[in-house]
């Protein structure tokens, strides 16, 4: 039982991440119908520039931790969306009208652009961050076993959940959510009543990359090292994420990611951790087998 | 500018659209009057829709020119423009023949949808909506206001929050036009906006269209089937056949043209010259 409620703590903090990292799958899909290959080394992206902007703060002298914390996750953020707005301007939005596969395989380029390109600026080696937020609180102790909820996991869960609630809402009730939503129904359209859809479209891959950054932020936090190729395997656990829980669907991607880092927790704690990537895996073909519309997803209607 | 220029909203030069070796729309002139309903129509296949597919930035007309004057006398040549700036600067808003509502959203938010720009200036690019500046609140109760307006004028009001995908057909027919007026525009583009309607209905429509055009001056370009919408509301017809003009002129003049009664009932050709 003790053992469970732990598992069930570090799996919903993989998760959140996950979820964060999703979101910007399912929007992009939602509203242009690609998949964004390279979402997931915007993720590794972001986890650097996090890197650098702490042994920066440090270098001159940023010692508290949740003022470094919060300068962080803007400078890392506003950067990161920087480079989610370059990526979309070279290498989709010049493609937009052609064949459904090129920018797809101009996302798979972009993909390996960014890993390489980071492995020659930062190096092939992990890179490390010494542990910054520290201490735990016990939550249960059965003598055998300690139920412990690190401050880093508050830390992830609170954010992820601020984040995707601030996010929610945006879409739900703001103009530009209200834009975005009317994007995803029918572009064309959208742009017959004025809304500026490039603009829309560029706004999408910026949010997106900012709620990567974020979750690079805590992936770096939690596990203290990065290198370039971890937005690979991040990514495609996102990408099923979204995926299981219904491509497009934001309520979806944000479950899906929970579930994925849940699934993936437990595997490793009751099975083998060399087998959770599989575990992860199976589960998406079983899904897309029985349920090819994801968990929350909409069937896809054709249109007239 | 000449008297002449300011009562045209819309003057077409010369448009040409081909597909490959098709001749969708060839060498079209025509002006459409400023707060007047212009109907075009002509039999299936005549190339109407296209007409409308090049004003509103849907195709890129081969050949021609679409010059818009706006009551300011500012000039926009359409052909040049991209779709969304044709709504939202040359202020151009149309209708499909199938609906084209954003389905999986509510009735209020679809007609939201369409006063983007004004919205998108008084909240400063969003920057300033998200910290609540009151000027972007004052201009969000506005947009709701025109929305409601509207809404209850197509006696829609009480459906406000329903999705737009679940509303009846001729609702939904209607609900796109009030979304095309939400976008203020100087000229509506209605593609056959009576096709399906019973005709009480269609009366109601003819009606409305009135409306429009008499209490907020906009002019209206109409392509219908339904004669008997284009008789009774329109003041000026334009008869296309196989993408070329064969007649234009008043509803009286067109009824009685021998051109126009051979292309919609096919005569032999000595008979029509």
């Amino acid at each position: 039982m003790e053992y469970f409620l732990q598992q069930l703590i570090n799996g919903l903090t993989l998760g959140s991440i996950y979820a964060l990292v999703a979101i910007g799958y399912t929007m992009v899909y939602g509203i242009i119908g690609m998949i964004n290959f390279a979402h997931g080394d915007i993720f590794m992206v972001g986890g650097f520039l996090a890197l650098i902007a702490f042994l920066g703060l440090l270098a001159i002298g940023v010692t508290a931790v949740p003022l470094a914390l919060f300068l962080v996750l803007i400078v890392a953020m506003l950067l990161t969306a920087l480079y989610g707005w370059t990526v979309e301007r070279i290498a989709y939005r010049p493609l937009r009208g052609s064949f459904r596969l090129a920018p797809l395989i101009s996302a798979i380029g972009m993909s390996i652009f960014l890993q390489n390109y980071v492995q020659i600026a930062q190096g092939a080696r992990v890179k490390s961050l010494p542990p910054l937020v520290t201490g735990a609180h016990v939550l249960m102790d059965s003598g055998k076993f300690v139920v412990q909820l690190t401050n880093i996991q508050i830390v992830i869960i609170v954010t992820t959940t601020v984040l995707m609630l601030l996010f929610s809402w945006m879409v739900s009730s703001t103009r530009l959510g209200r834009d975005m939503r009317a994007c995803e129904q029918d572009l064309k359209m959208a742009a017959l009543v004025g809304v500026n859809t490039d603009r829309t479209i560029s706004l999408t891959f910026v949010i997106g990359a900012a709620l990567a950054a974020v979750a690079g932020i805590m992936y770096l936090l939690y596990y203290g090292a990065i290198d370039f190729f971890v937005g690979f395997v991040a990514g495609v656990k996102a990408f099923t994420a979204a995926v299981l829980g219904g491509i497009g669907s934001l309520p979806g991607a944000m479950l899906g990611g929970l579930m994925i880092g849940l699934i993936e927790t437990f595997w490793s704690a009751y099975f083998s951790s060399e087998y959770k990537d599989v575990a992860a895996f199976s589960i998406l073909i079983l899904v897309l087998i029985f349920m090819p519309t994801g968990i929350l997803g909409r069937p896809e209607v054709e249109k007239v | 500018m000449s008297e002449t220029a300011r009562d045209t909203i819309l003057d077409v030069q010369h448009l040409t659209m081909r597909f490959g070796g098709l001749v969708a729309v060839n060498d079209l002139s025509f002006k459409a009057a400023r707060g007047k309903i212009t109907a075009i129509i002509g039999p299936n296949g005549a190339g109407k829709t296209t007409v409308f597919n090049c004003i509103t930035g849907f195709y890129q007309p081969t050949e021609g020119m679409l010059e818009l004057t706006h009551a300011t006398g500012k000039h926009f040549l359409l052909e040049r423009m991209r779709d969304f700036k044709i709504a939202a600067h040359a202020r151009v808003t149309r209708t499909f023949q199938n609906i084209r509502l954003f389905a999986g959203m509510t009735a209020l938010e679809n007609l939201l949808v369409a006063q983007h720009n004004h919205l998108m200036k008084a909240s400063g690019f969003t920057v300033l909506g998200l910290v609540g500046w009151p000027g972007y609140r004052h201009a969000k109760r506005e947009a709701i206001d025109r929305a409601r307006f509207w809404l209850d004028r197509i006696g829609l009001l009480a459906r406000a929050d329903d999705p737009a995908g679940v509303l009846a057909y001729g609702q939904q027919r209607r609900l796109e036009i009030a979304r095309a007026m939400c976008a203020e525009p100087v000229l509506l583009c209605l593609d056959e906006p009576a096709a399906g309607l019973n005709p009480r209905e269609a009366h109601e429509l003819n009606k409305f269209l009135l409306a429009i055009r008499n209490e907020t001056g906009t002019s209206i370009l109409l392509i219908e089937h339904h004669m008997r919408v284009v008789m009774e509301i329109s003041d000026q017809v334009v008869v296309l056949d196989y993408g070329q003009k064969i007649a234009e002129g008043s509803p009286a003049e067109i009824r009685g043209d021998p051109k126009v009664i051979a292309a919609y009932l096919g005569v032999e050709k000595e008979e029509v010259a």
